[in-house]
């Protein structure tokens, strides 16, 4: 079941624009690990490159999974899927003209998923009850509540070891961001997975982390080895509490 | 009366083959937002193999076969060494097209010279029999049997399976639709092989209809773009409507203003246009 990240002075950007400057994290085994930054600073940008849709220009992304290292850099986001890393959009991006049942389907595109695909479903709509009662109805006509739900769930079909969350809480009612906030750590629990979870919302993230780091322009400025220390923190309190 | 049914006759089988011509350019803009003006090519070229075919093996089958077959592999080999270098560039890939329109259309006039042809259909379809005041061509039947043909056979390939919903999903979300795991690139090769595939399976049927001849390809690039952008672009039953409603502009525009006949076209376009810009079935 082991399964880890570990990113070493990644360097990205788009065009001539450098987003991300000499970052370097860890993600290890069964840990729940929150990014935390305000807007611009380079989280999502960190996440797609992980997935491959953003080419890095310098640095090594590695994923550990049962004691094989994959070096994630240069692969294509379709065989990083493959290899059990699943994203969960900022923004949700789902397929809105595509019905939920439609939705959740292609996010089994992994080989591994694709055979367990009755069985996950199953799973996911036990995990996401309103889910279940859906199924053919289009994803964009969902609320906001349920589509960040569905988002979720079509990232468990793809039946990922690494699960990567981009700002779940984007849009969402405070009592909503709680829901998905504590379905996240629900998710992480009965999967065993591994989460790297990108958030603006500090109170809500440290929650469920188990520690965490905050970037800033694309630097990681402070490494907390426990939530207290993210919490305490006087980097994290002037950045979001304006003290 | 017999006037109006006949003209509504062959506008609606002249739109069954603007839907082959149409449905390509659409599904290939929906998925990878590339405006192909060799789309015309690939009729033509499909035509021209097509009667090829015929004249060597006297089968109208293997015609349809070998036209749409050999420019889907034309298609496939323009995007996986051409366009693919120019992704998400959306102006030197329209030029790069305009090129391929441009070679297509030389080395159409070098292999098959300057002659119209005709392609032979077989003689059952040369038929034709009259039902009440309408004088049926068989020809035009088997045009709109295709066409239907293929609507079915597209919708439910789309909308019924895997491979179709990964499509569906490339259109509305792109990145995304990399970010669960499907191979975007393969799709969109796929596509465009099927895009030209369409073209040319609509040349080889216009070919005994409309004929084949030298600037065939660039005539009927315009009625493909009406089509699609009437329609809605990336629309499937946009595409339906579109062909049929220019399918029978045309007709009654040349038939009672032909001195008119591009206006009875662009101008109903434009004005759909006006009112709604996406087309009529466009989302975005």
């Amino acid at each position: 079941m082991a399964s880890s990240l570990r990113i070493d002075g990644l360097r990205a950007g788009y065009g001539s624009v450098r987003v991300i400057h000499d970052l370097s994290l860890r993600v290890g085994e069964g840990e729940t690990v929150a990014l935390l930054g305000t807007n611009g600073n380079g989280k999502s940008t960190l996440m797609h490159c992980i997935m491959g849709v953003v080419r890095p220009g310098a640095g090594r992304i590695v994923a550990k999974l049962d004691g094989i290292e994959h070096d994630l850099a240069g692969k294509a986001p379709h065989q990083i899927v493959q290899l059990g890393i699943a994203l969960v959009p900022e923004g949700r991006h789902l397929f809105p003209r595509l019905t939920v049942d439609e939705n959740l389907l292609l996010g089994a595109h992994r080989s591994d998923a694709r055979r367990r695909i009755a069985e996950n479903l199953e799973l996911c709509f036990e995990t996401f009850p309103a889910l279940a009662q859906r199924r053919d109805q289009l994803a964009g006509s969902m609320s906001g509540g349920e589509q960040q739900m569905l988002a979720l769930a079509r990232a468990l079909m793809t039946a990922p070891r690494i699960l990567l969350v981009d700002e779940p809480s984007v849009g969402l009612s405070p009592l909503l961001v709680a829901q998905v906030i504590a379905k996240i750590e629900e998710l992480k629990r009965r999967f065993g997975l591994t989460v790297l979870m990108a958030e603006q919302n500090l109170a809500q993230a440290i929650r469920i982390a188990d520690r965490g780091y905050v970037i800033v322009h694309g630097r990681i400025e402070f490494e907390g080895a426990s939530r207290e220390e993210l919490a305490k923190n006087d980097l994290v309190k002037r950045l979001y509490l304006g003290l | 009366m017999e006037f109006w049914l006949t003209q509504a006759f062959n506008g609606i089988s002249y739109g069954a083959m603007l839907f082959l011509l149409g449905s390509g350019l659409s599904l290939v803009f929906g998925v990878m937002r590339i405006v192909n003006l060799a789309h015309g090519s690939y009729f033509l070229l499909g035509g021209y193999v097509g009667l090829t075919t015929v004249s060597r093996t006297k089968s109208f089958p293997l015609a349809l076969l070998s036209g749409a077959l050999s420019v889907a592999l034309i298609g496939l080999g323009m995007e996986r060494l051409f366009l693919r270098r120019l992704s998400r560039q959306s102006l030197p890939q329209v030029l790069m097209t305009m090129g391929f329109a441009l070679v297509f259309q030389d080395l159409g006039l070098l292999v098959w010279g300057g002659d119209p042809y005709t392609l032979a259909v077989p003689a059952f379809l040369a038929q034709s029999v009259q039902a009440g005041p309408v004088f049926v061509q068989f020809y035009r039947l088997f045009i709109i049997a295709v066409a239907f043909a293929v609507g079915i056979v597209l919708w439910v390939f789309l909308e019924r399976t895997r491979a179709g919903a990964s499509i569906r999903a490339t259109v509305d979300d792109a990145e995304m639709a990399q970010g669960v795991g499907i191979n975007v690139p393969l799709v969109s090769a796929g596509v465009f092989a099927l895009g030209a595939f369409l073209a040319a399976l609509g040349g080889v049927v216009g070919a005994g209809f409309i004929g084949v001849y030298p600037g065939l390809d660039f005539e009927v690039l315009p009625y493909a773009f009406v089509v699609v952008i009437v329609g809605g672009l990336g629309s499937l039953p946009g595409v339906v409507v579109g062909s049929l409603l220019v399918g029978l502009l045309d007709n009654f525009g040349k038939a009672l203003f032909p001195e008119l006949s591009y206006f009875t076209l662009f101008a109903p376009m434009a004005l759909i246009l006006a009112l709604k810009p996406t087309g009529l079935f466009g989302k975005r």
